[in-house]
């Protein structure tokens, strides 16, 4: 791959500023006219510890973060523990280039910070520089950092070398840098940005081929995370409110609202805990704006009865969850797909709820907008269900996808006018559950409204509200509830939410949910490529599952292989509890160990899995179907 | 103009108007003092001037969480213990609405003690009732959180190792600006500190004796009550926060030694709500929120004017 496309990596310590550094080299990139896409990794750590982004690049749009990396950008851990003698840590401050090495693909560059690296600390350091034909560049970026401005500025240096080496045009950082800096830092950034460019070009002859691709964009693009579309689609459908308490990863999702809902006159609300937090989302529901609450796997855990409780009262609200590993505090910064059956299922009774699992940044934006319309149009709760990587993972989208008018519209409600007509039972209690409703969806009244009152009860209820308990009404009333699903199903078929790929007609199907979408569509493309015959579906709708569409495409393969990160493989679970005739034909490629699936993995996985071998790789797990 | 015209309505409002014609009779059982707390409230009423329309009374799980199955306006029958963030979050969306919420001790003190520091805290301007059986009624008669030491039930055999909590105390040291003890059996009392409590700007915190014949038949009718408001035996200023504080201590005490104090233990009519620290600092609009999404002329902003640049 390297003669098409960058993978830049940076690599630090937790605290070196890596994240804001490849966020610009991204932007830059971008503004380039290339389409981009980033992988983060970091510990749960606050100072130290090995962490690192990749930034791929190239001039067609890039879905996953790719194969490896073809060039590495070492700073060194500023923050690394001291080792002692036999420390199980070993020696921290090198990990920036020691961990990297294995990823890096042949013919690679390598630009390290001598100011705080020392090779001779790595083991065979230079055997593998030769053995994979690395070109390795050291530069002290601390001192030109300190020479010419402040040593944090080292981040600058690194980028400048990284530019000179791949030819990049440093007008995209220096603008970046002056709509970001005020003066007496940009002055000296500049300076160094500069300097390190011109004295790397000067003083080293370069012998690697890799360059930076050229190309452009024939529309304006914007760059943003998972967390980004998912904040931003809930604001474009009128969610004013939102309640929460910090957990990686959704904390990103309720910063960038607690930032913006200020601004547009909206309500944050940091709470005790998440209890609390779902259950002030449907305080604010109920009263009368669109509001959204979420969490990770254990924060997600303490909203389960406040959920059952919104199933029942039919008070509509948007939950994120945004998974990473478990169980309990499992690698709490790294991705997984371990909560799907969690969300299906938690609380109380019967689940009467839709679950999405958008599978890009552009679809999140997409979903994140259609769960408000789902919740508020069929008075539900809706999950949106993400990870880490896809709530952390930034790429270019045209602007014009978020071109579009926002939708307030409170869905299933009534106005003063509709509630004077509307049936009341005696005494003057609006009928807000009627057995008779059209699609099961009653529409609420709001406090406040005139002729409007009505009781909420987690109990099971009469139409007026109150608790009843005869049996007639109990089936009634459960009834109409599970049909407002079938609603939904027809809803989600009319929007195609499902992603399909590669040919229409193949032997070989893959499937896959939520955040590896992008990653399996390049898998789809490069076993075509190279002769294999398969199609692949991206899945979306968790909760009404799509039996029609997902029948369909069982139905066209002999046999399929179901990727997910997970251990137990849930997807494929839910796949054979909805359609179990099919349980033959589905088998998994499973990954757990805290980072995603590269496209490289899929296609040997699924090269193993229809040569009935073992994947050959420890870190995929390959489990045959039933019956195999 | 409002979406929402039973806000504000100019009509004289009666008492009966809340109860409700489908469930006019409480199922609590005969001398329950939850009987009690909803004599009073729907006396109160009227004196605070809200009709049914413009009341949401948002409630916990037990004996005590059946009040708005029994008392007419916008009801929410919650789940245990977290009738608070519920109701606060309602006050949030649409600060016009009249917002109570009530449980019982071992739906505020226990399960939900947690939203009751952080309720009180924030001073969110609303009511909360909790009704002080000093047992699990609905649950059949376990000890909670408020039964006196020693206590004995099903679940706890030998009596209770645990020294009770102390609600007013606990209100007090949270921030709650207003913290109150009535009695089911005292009704013109009650009647009079639901008043106020509606009335108040803030976090009005009731802690309302109410007797459990049926399962705390050792527990006292909570008679002789004695109002310390009105009585030359205790001398105290509620405005002051360490004459609350130590009133609101012996109170606690002497409930376990026979003594029922009851009355307005501390008034803070200064401390901002909570809305209003939240509007001072930019974090909450002036109009109700909930308006804006009935008002047809509101221009709604796009994320795409708003938040794109900066991605660009
Ligand atoms: C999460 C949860 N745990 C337990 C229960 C069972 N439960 C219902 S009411 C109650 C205690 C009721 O005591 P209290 O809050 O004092 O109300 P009272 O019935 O005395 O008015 C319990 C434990 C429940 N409904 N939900
Ligand atoms: S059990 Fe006790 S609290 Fe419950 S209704 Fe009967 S008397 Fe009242
Ligand atoms: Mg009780």
């Amino acid at each position: 791959m390297t003669d098409h496309e960058l993978i830049w990596r940076i690599a630090g310590g937790s605290g070196d500023g890596i994240a804001s550094t490849s966020q610009n080299f991204a932007k830059a990139l971008m503004r380039a006219g290339l389409h981009v896409f980033t992988h983060r990794h970091y510990p749960s750590r606050i100072r130290g510890g090995h962490t690192y982004t990749e930034v791929r690049a190239a001039a067609d749009p890039v879905r996953s973060r790719g194969d490896g990396f073809n060039c590495l950008l070492a700073l060194g851990d500023s923050f690394a523990r001291n080792p002692q003698e036999d420390a199980y840590y070993d020696n921290e401050e090198v990990k920036p280039l020691a961990e990297n090495l294995d990823e890096l693909n042949e013919g690679g560059v390598i630009v390290y910070d001598t100011g705080l690296l020392d090779v001779d600390e790595i083991p065979n350091f230079e055997e593998r520089v030769e053995k994979n034909d690395w070109h390795v560049y050291p530069l002290n970026l601390r001192e030109i950092a300190r020479d010419h401005g402040r040593e944090v500025m080292r981040n600058t240096a690194g980028v400048g070398a990284t530019a000179a080496l791949l030819g990049i045009d440093l007008q995209y950082f220096e603008e970046l840098m002056a709509e970001a800096m005020p003066e007496e830092i940009l002055e000296p950034n500049v300076e160094i940005l500069h300097y390190t460019h011109d004295m790397v070009t000067e003083e080293f002859d370069f012998t690697h081929d890799l360059q930076v691709p050229q190309g452009s964009h024939n529309e304006e693009q914007v760059l943003l995370s998972g967390s980004d579309t998912i904040a931003y689609g809930a604001i474009d459908e009128g969610c004013r409110f939102i309640a929460g308490y910090p957990m990686t990863p959704w904390t990103e999702v309720f910063t960038i609202m607690s930032q913006a809902l200020p601004e547009l006159g909206g309500i944050s609300e940091q709470v005790e805990d998440e209890i609390a937090a779902a259950a002030l989302a449907l305080g604010a529901s109920h009263a009368g704006v669109k509001a959204m609450s979420g969490s990770s796997g254990g924060g997600f855990a303490l909203m389960s009865e406040p959920l059952g409780l919104a199933e029942m009262a039919e008070t509509p609200v948007v939950l994120v969850e945004a998974m990473r590993t478990g169980p309990s505090t499992g690698l709490p910064t790294k991705p997984e797909q371990g909560d799907l059956e969690h969300v299906l299922y938690t609380s109380q009774g019967d689940s009467n709820r839709v679950v999405l699992a958008p599978g890009t940044v552009a679809e999140a934006y997409e979903q994140s907008r259609l769960a408000f319309q789902l919740a508020y149009g069929y008075n539900i709760p809706v999950i949106l269900l993400y990870d880490q990587k896809l709530g952390g993972e930034l790429m270019n989208v045209p602007a014009s996808h978020f071109d579009r008018d926002p939708n307030p519209d409170l869905g299933a409600v009534t106005t003063e006018e509709e509630l004077e007509d509307a049936p009341h039972g005696p005494g003057g209690k609006f009928h807000r559950y009627r057995y008779d409703a059209e699609d099961g969806v009653s529409p609420r009244s709001i406090p406040g409204q005139k002729g409007g009152r009505f009781l909420v009860t987690g109990n099971e209820h009469n139409e007026a509200g109150h608790i009843d308990e005869d049996p007639t009404n109990r089936v009634t009333q459960m009834e109409r509830r599970m049909a407002k699903l079938d609603g939904v199903r027809e809803f989600l078929d009319e929007r195609s939410t499902q992603t399909h790929m590669g040919p229409d007609e193949a032997e070989y199907g893959l499937i896959t949910f939520g955040s590896q979408q992008g990653t399996v569509a390049e898998a789809v493309k490069r076993l075509n490529d190279a002769g294999h015959s398969v199609k692949g579906i991206g899945v979306s709708d968790m909760m009404p599952y799509p039996e029609a569409e997902m029948t369909a495409f069982l139905e066209s393969v002999d046999e399929a292989l179901v990727v997910e990160m997970n251990a137990s493989g849930q997807f494929r679970g839910l796949t054979q509890k909805e359609l179990g005739r099919f349980g033959g034909k589905l088998s998994s490629l499973l990954k757990y160990n805290g980072e995603p699936f590269e496209p490289a993995e899929v296609v040997s996985g699924f090269e193993a899995s229809i040569e009935g071998q073992d994947v050959p790789d420890q870190q995929t797990t390959y489990i045959p179907a039933a019956g195999d | 103009m409002s979406a929402f015209s039973a806000i504000g309505e100019d009509r004289e409002v009666d008492r009966e108007e809340f109860t409700p014609t489908l469930e006019p009779q409480a199922t609590w059982c005969p001398g329950c003092g939850d009987f009690g707390v909803l004599k009073a409230l729907k006396q109160s009423m009227p004196e605070v001037g809200r009709n049914p329309d413009e009341v949401l009374l948002v409630t916990g799980i037990g004996c005590s969480g059946k009040l708005n199955s029994y008392f007419e306006s916008y009801g929410y029958h919650s789940i245990h213990g977290r009738s608070l963030p519920i109701a606060r979050a309602a006050k949030l969306a649409n600060p016009d609405v009249e917002v109570i919420a009530a449980g019982g001790d071992g739906d505020g003190y226990g399960i939900g003690g947690n939203h009751f520091m952080h309720t009180a805290r924030e001073n969110h301007d609303m009511t909360y009732i909790v009704f002080n059986n000093e047992i699990f009624g609905l649950t059949k008669g376990q000890t909670s959180p408020t039964s006196p030491k020693g206590h004995k039930s099903k679940t706890q055999p030998h009596g209770s190792a645990k020294d009770p909590v102390r609600p007013l105390s606990l209100a007090l040291t949270s921030g709650a600006s207003y913290v109150a003890r009535t009695a089911a059996v005292n009704p013109n009392q009650a009647k009079k500190i639901l008043t106020e409590a509606m009335q108040h700007d803030g976090f009005a915190h009731v802690d309302f004796l109410t007797q459990c014949p049926t399962w705390n038949k050792d527990a006292r009718q909570y008679v002789p009550y004695i109002d310390v408001n009105d009585n030359d035996d205790y001398d105290f200023d509620p405005a002051d926060k360490g004459d609350a504080e130590r009133m609101a201590t012996e109170a606690e005490r002497s409930l376990y030694e026979g003594e029922v104090l009851t009355g307005r233990f501390y008034v803070d009519s200064e401390r901002p709500s909570y809305q209003e620290e939240k509007q001072a600092i930019g974090e909450m609009p002036e109009e109700p929120l909930a308006e804006r999404y009935f008002d047809d002329d509101y221009e709604w902003e796009r994320t795409h004017d708003v938040f794109l640049d900066r991605h660009k």
